[in-house]
């Protein structure tokens, strides 16, 4: 018995049936589909614990202060989370799609739902750029900068918010990348190229479908705004009171000593801080709140001390919820890219039905996390 | 057992091998329950060796012994080592429950103190008014603290006292004692709080009188030196500015050393120049970090004193501040931790009271006491919503003790 | 035909043992080979005990005076922040489960691999990137906040605390991986015959570990994650002046770090009961009893980390409940102690250097658990809590208890991980002294914390400093031992005898392949016997140790008794 290499041990008691996706020290497909199955679920139990860290301190912080969260939660606009939900329950749909298609053998099915997918996730990725840099612009940050200025005039950005478009500096770099890519590969005739880069090329111009989405609604709910608008004189009076004594604080705030590390890491979001005082300085003279229809205008009581809190919950909840998707979009590029050089058949289809797993989870996050933030009366 | 190895440990009276005096009501149970649980653990612990021992002895491995490999089972012996630990630990956790109810419930007649805690110093203030940086309360009174944090956490710790309680920013935790034993007793601090934590060890730092001597030492407390300079030191030793600043040139505890520098030209972080003069400290006490100096930027951050100074008492601040410079004598006898009256009076830094009760003789009338300012009897609750404030609106007491 | 059947790897050639099977650098960086995994998590771990062992000394050596010796104040927070962080997060956690258990828990399993070998390997790199935070964060400022990060300190303090909570964060995920792995591959991997009821108790608490792992890591996680966010974007969620709260940063924390106590531990005891019963030679005592056990501290661990927050201000119900959970969770450790000794009783009890350590383990273990109760009540909790009590406490459980059961288990397996026997004299010699050491240590301790001795001090009040020298002559004595240890081991791998296949009597599985096993194991699936049925083997003399002979020999390879293959169910 001499081995050369460690390969030929490796085979050593699996006798010939064993098929090219079959890792060694399994001893069928049918146990390695067990095993990542398995696994899968065990690293779902864990994401959901994640989680449950950020649901747990919204509990907390929700029942200790209630006001604070009926306060703050009307200035997410739920038009916006409702088309995120359905748009995530429609990818939901066409990866469990993708798995039976992997399950069938349909390659071009599976392509098909994964671009889906992407596209999916993509637009909502979009509609969430638009959600944020819309809070940013009017200083709805976390406890540390909240600058409230949703009392201000320049609520009514006419232009595109800057913080939107460099967002989209990645997303366009992926367009023209995508574009060129899948240009060449249909030059050069590279069929399998042009098979995964046209549905990359979807994907990222999708994100663009759902910021402009995103702004239509916004738009919407703004000119719902305008119509109602009474601007009557004590309410901006009120208010103004509200957007100065923010504004001290924040001024205190930057003298904090954690500021130092704002440096790198958040720069943009600290200089968006330093806009926002200005502003505050400048504008407030000329402010008008924002209501939703039928809400009443903002006093000093409306206004919950601390309501900081909700918007830093929001931003790490959704936050971390977003970079779930973004990994969740490398994984499914990963898939596309196998399933177009057709490694998935009714054998062997294991990591689609993981990913779709996974996927699913995600979707249910969301499914929490929309109700609990954007539906609090 | 071990008691014999350190025979001289055991050289105060007070102090048995395991516990530090007696000083509090807390301490006889808390001290009788231990012991028990020593006990207990004692008997187990040397079941548990003696039979490990004694299996490794009879049947080890050994020339002509062979040992029998079957397996053993026996559901009578599990249930037993199963059911008899039980019921120890549930009494143990019934009989730690019971101490720890009456170490929680304050009785309704205390003598309130608020205690501000901060990097790295106390501040006890007393229901008259009086500040002080250490605890002295009378014998067999109920004392409840409450307890507030300036900055992160740290945690009031009496080992004589048995009990100890955290201070928590954001919160006020409270904390009360009977003690019954007069005496001086050490401080800690017991919740890691930075640089100095070890610092806020206070030596004989909480104090138990009699009735008359606390009484005594309230009156005299709540007098703080006539003289500037004097008060300004007195000050300076009751805030916690002495925990991070000290009074010989050129030393650096945690901030600058106050010594010395009055009147120079300073660099701030911001590169630039400032005089120290007047202006300067009023500013540096109410708004530290607004001219931080040069260097100490990133030092742990003062807090801000504003709204807790009078203006007499930033005057003060000033004039010590002021004679500190080029002061060889006073700098030697403050770097010692306290300004005597006769070091005071030495240096011509002390001005007589113009009234009586002066004297420390220890016969302090009460009135002093007693004719505090401002005692509504139901402070209790008062007290709790009270900000940590410094002298102004301080303490109020529940002086229902006598 | 027998050899064949007894001893089916017996006969395999030097080239194919996993250490020299394939070479370079590569292959072993490359490696997915769970043993070369283990092994380099050893190295690993081991490296950074070493580190943080030094630094224990460095306190150590500090404390022999009530002042200043040699570190400021300041210094002083660093090493000891230093030295628990990187003993918990670099060492203790993964010592077991990532360096003993990888390389055990497929062998003992008659597989191949674990279920993940490649996410094994992405575990292994995620802890060095972690080892490498940290130690950016010791070599740049200074990280001072100790290891637990409380608020409202970290989120002020200067220093690299994002860095280290990052480092914090990808350890979690190294340890959260490698229990993944352990749960899929023993519960789809055991081979036909291997029952959960015949799995080797090494199995059961490595199995406990893993539910521990993957269940409370991701809590740490995010827990870090909102602790960075704090620091950078000042979220504000433990802050009060944003309507946070310090004390929802230590339930979180704690709600992670008590199952983690667990973490560290469990391996320990499923270390000592193989250890108990294979130099005992002896069935184990309440085999059930025991895997139940370690399921039941896995699950009660969830429920006590209230009891580090006794004087923080909890509410008083709150702070009784807990205290009530906590003393349900050292019932199934009694239990585990009593059966271990139990084990012993009519057995052929061998005085090697591998049963004494086992039997330190018991012997400080108890001290540590017993100990347990004074922390657990709560009246003399509020006495003790942050004194030098618990440091005596959890030093006797995690020193004591995991790392003197991790010695142990070195020294019983290192035959089979480097087919090399070491020299049992200098073993024990390194047994006993590290013992001695570790008392002289650690008992001093417990009453410098009943007399008030808070923790954490630079300095302290003059009366403790007898007490104090005492500990550190103790941790020098400690120290010297434990030089002692890697010197034996380092020593065999040099000049040891060639290890048998089974040198000590084992009757699971790992003991019937060679040493240093092949590069995949086993060759065909091994028969699976009673773990613990100690009558098929036959001792063959020192050089080749113990044979395990089949009662019933028989040419068709695993038809075995009932069991159906588990993966499949």
């Amino acid at each position: 018995m001499s081995h050369d290499s460690a390969h030929d041990d490796a085979h050593g008691h699996g006798e010939h049936d064993h098929p090219p996706f079959l890792a060694h020290h399994f001893d069928d497909p049918e146990q390695q589909y067990d095993a990542g199955k398995f696994g899968m679920w065990m690293f779902l139990v864990t994401e959901v614990l994640f989680f449950s860290g950020m649901f747990c301190a919204y509990a907390l912080y929700r029942s200790l202060h209630p006001e604070v969260w009926t306060f703050a939660s009307q200035f997410l606009n739920e038009n916006l989370g409702a088309f995120n939900t359905v748009v995530l329950l429609f990818s939901s749909l066409t990866m469990a799609w993708g798995v039976r298609c992997a399950q069938l053998n349909q390659r071009n099915g599976l392509v098909l739902c994964l671009t889906l997918t992407l596209a999916c996730a993509s637009i909502f990725l979009g509609v969430k750029a638009v959600e944020y840099t819309h809070k940013w612009d009017i200083g709805l940050l976390p406890a540390g900068s909240y600058v409230p200025q949703f009392i201000m005039a320049n609520q009514h950005h006419e232009g595109i918010s800057p913080w939107l478009i460099k967002l989209s500096i990645v997303p366009a770099l992926c367009v023209v990348g995508f574009a060129g890519w899948y240009g060449w590969a249909v030059a050069q005739k590279r069929k399998q190229a042009a098979e995964i880069a046209g549905p990359l090329l979807i994907t990222a111009l999708a994100y663009f479908l759902g910021v402009g989405v995103g702004i239509l609604f916004q738009n919407a709910e703004q000119a719902a705004h305008a119509k109602e608008k009474h601007g009557t004189e004590h309410v901006s009076h009120e208010a103004t009171e509200e957007g100065s004594e923010h504004a001290e604080h924040a001024e205190q705030d930057s003298g904090s000593p954690g500021e130092t590390g704002h440096g790198e890491t958040s720069g943009e979001l600290a200089e968006g801080e330093t806009v926002g005082h200005g502003e505050v300085e400048t504008v407030q003279l000329v402010s008008s709140p924002p209501l939703k229809p039928g809400a009443t205008p903002l006093t000093k009581i409306d206004q919950p001390g601390g309501a900081g809190l909700f918007f830093s919950i929001y931003y790490c909840m959704t936050g971390v919820h977003a970079l779930h998707i973004l990994g969740g979009m490398v994984v499914l590029t990963w898939l596309l890219v196998r399933a177009v050089k057709g490694h998935f058949n009714e054998q062997y289809f294991g990591p689609v039905d993981y990913v779709g797993l996974y996927w699913h989870l995600v979707d249910l996050i969301w499914i929490y996390l929309f109700p609990l933030l954007y539906l609090i009366t | 057992m071990l008691a014999s190895n350190f025979p001289a440990l055991l050289a105060d009276k007070n102090t048995t091998f395991f516990f530090p005096p007696r000083a509090s009501t807390f301490a006889e149970e808390t001290d009788a329950f231990f012991l028990y649980i020593l006990w207990i653990s004692l008997f187990f612990f040397a079941l548990i060796v003696i039979a490990m021992v004694y299996f490794a002895i009879k049947f080890r491995a050994r020339p002509g012994y062979q040992g029998d490999s079957r397996p053993l089972h026996n559901n009578a012996l599990e249930i037993t080592w199963t059911v008899i630990p039980t019921l120890i630990v549930i009494w143990i956790f019934a009989r730690g429950v019971y101490g720890y109810i009456d170490m929680v419930t304050p009785p309704t007649d205390t003598i309130d103190i608020n205690v501000t805690a901060r990097k790295w110093d106390w501040s006890f203030q007393y229901p008259n008014g009086a500040i002080a940086d250490t605890l002295h309360v009378p014998v067999d009174k109920n004392i409840r603290l409450l307890m507030r944090s300036e900055d992160v956490l740290h945690s009031f710790y009496v080992p004589a006292f048995r009990a100890k309680q955290d201070v928590v920013p954001g919160r006020v935790t409270t904390y009360w004692v009977r003690p019954i034993l007069r005496g001086e007793y050490d401080l800690f601090c017991a919740e890691y709080c930075g640089d100095q934590h070890s610092e806020m060890i206070k030596r004989k730092g909480v104090v138990v009188h009699d009735q008359a001597g606390y009484e005594a030492w309230l009156a005299k407390a709540a007098q703080p030196p006539r003289n500037p300079v004097a008060h300004g030191y007195w000050l300076y030793s009751r805030l916690g500015c002495k925990s991070c600043h000290a009074v010989e040139p050129g030393k650096r505890v945690v901030g600058p050393s106050l010594a010395g520098t009055f009147g120079e030209t300073l660099k701030t972080a911001d590169g630039e120049s400032v005089v120290f003069d007047e202006n300067y400290v009023r500013e540096s006490v109410l708004e530290p970090q607004r001219k931080a100096r040069e260097g100490y930027q990133n030092a742990s951050q003062m807090p801000s004193f504003q709204g807790k100074l009078k203006n007499e008492e930033l005057d003060a601040i000033i004039a010590f501040l002021k004679a500190l410079k080029d002061n060889p004598a006073l700098i030697d006898a403050v770097k010692d931790g306290d300004l005597t009256e006769d070091e005071a009076k030495a240096l011509g830094y002390w001005t007589e009271e113009s009234d009586a009760g002066e004297s420390d003789g220890g016969a302090a009338p009460a009135e002093d006491g007693a004719a505090a300012p401002d005692e509504p009897s139901d402070a209790a609750s008062a007290t709790e919503s009270t900000p940590p404030d410094g002298s102004e609106n301080g303490p109020t007491e529940t002086a229902t003790a006598n | 035909m027998s050899a064949v059947a007894t001893s089916p790897s017996y006969s395999q050639p030097d080239s194919d043992n996993f250490l020299v099977n394939s070479r370079g650098f590569l292959s072993w960086a490359l490696t997915l080979d769970h043993k070369r995994i283990g092994l380099m998590y050893l190295v690993g771990v081991m490296s950074a005990f070493g580190l943080a062992g030094i630094l224990a000394l460095v306190l150590r050596a500090e404390l022999m005076t009530p002042t200043k010796m040699f570190l400021s104040n300041q210094q002083y927070n660093q090493v000891f922040t230093l030295h628990g962080a990187i003993m918990v997060f670099l060492f203790i956690i993964p010592s077991v489960p990532a360096a003993l258990g990888n390389f055990l828990v497929p062998i003992m399993l008659g597989a191949k691999d674990v279920a993940f070998p490649r996410l094994n390997l992405c575990s292994f790199y995620l802890w060095v990137v972690g080892a490498i935070f940290f130690l950016t964060a010791m070599l740049a400022t200074g990280l001072d906040t100790g290891w637990t990060f409380y608020t409202p300190y970290s989120t002020t303090t200067q220093g690299p605390v994002v860095a280290a909570t990052l480092g914090v964060f990808v350890l979690g995920f190294s340890s959260i991986f490698t229990g993944l792995n352990f749960i899929v591959t023993i519960n789809t991997m055991r081979p036909p015959g291997m029952s959960w009821f015949k799995m080797p108790l090494f199995l059961w608490a490595t199995y406990a570990t893993s539910i521990i792992q993957v269940l409370a890591t991701p809590v740490l996680g995010i827990t870090v994650l909102l602790l960075a966010a704090e620091r950078v974007l000042h979220i504000g969620i433990f802050d009060p002046a944003y309507n946070g709260d310090p004390v929802t940063y230590q339930h979180f924390f704690w709600f992670y770090s008590h199952p983690a106590v667990y973490i560290m531990i469990l391996p320990g005891m499923g270390i000592i009961s193989e250890l108990m019963s294979v130099h005992s030679h002896k069935s184990i005592f309440g085999y059930r009893f025991i895997a139940y056990s370690s399921i039941a501290i896995a699950l009660f661990g969830f429920l006590v980390w209230g009891h580090h927050m006794f004087t923080a201000g909890m509410a008083n119900v709150t702070t009784i409940i807990f205290s009530a959970l906590t003393f349900s969770v050292s019932i199934p450790s009694a239990i585990k102690v009593f059966n271990w000794l139990a084990t012993m009783y009519q057995g052929t009890v061998k005085l090697n250097t591998v049963m004494l350590y086992a039997l330190s383990f018991i012997f400080l273990f108890t001290i540590g658990g017993l100990t347990g109760l004074w922390l657990g009540a709560l009246s003399t909790d509020r006495m003790l809590h942050d004194t030098y009590f618990v440091v005596a406490h959890f030093h006797y459980v995690m020193v004591g208890g995991t790392l003197v059961g991790f010695l142990g288990g070195i020294f019983h397996w290192w035959p089979k991980m480097t087919g090399k026997m070491f020299n049992e004299t200098w073993g024990k010699i390194s047994c006993l002294i590290v013992f001695v050491g570790f008392n002289l240590t650690f008992l001093p301790q417990f009453v410098m914390g009943s007399r008030g001795m808070p923790r954490r001090y630079a300095r302290y009040v003059e009366d403790f400093q007898e007490l104090h020298q005492m500990s550190s002559v103790g941790a020098f004595v400690l120290g010297i031992g434990l030089f002692i240890a890697l010197g034996v081991l380092l020593h065999s791998l040099f000049r040891g005898r060639k290890a048998p296949p089974n040198p000590w009597g084992g009757a699971t599985l790992e003991w019937q392949c060679a040493s240093p096993p092949p590069y995949y194991n086993f060759k065909t699936p091994p028969r699976v016997n009673e773990p613990y049925d100690y009558t098929p083997l036959h001792f063959r003399g020192d050089d080749k140790g113990w044979e395990y002979v089949h009662p019933t020999e028989s040419d068709a390879p695993r038809v075995d008794e009932v069991e159906s293959k588990p993966a499949t169910n």
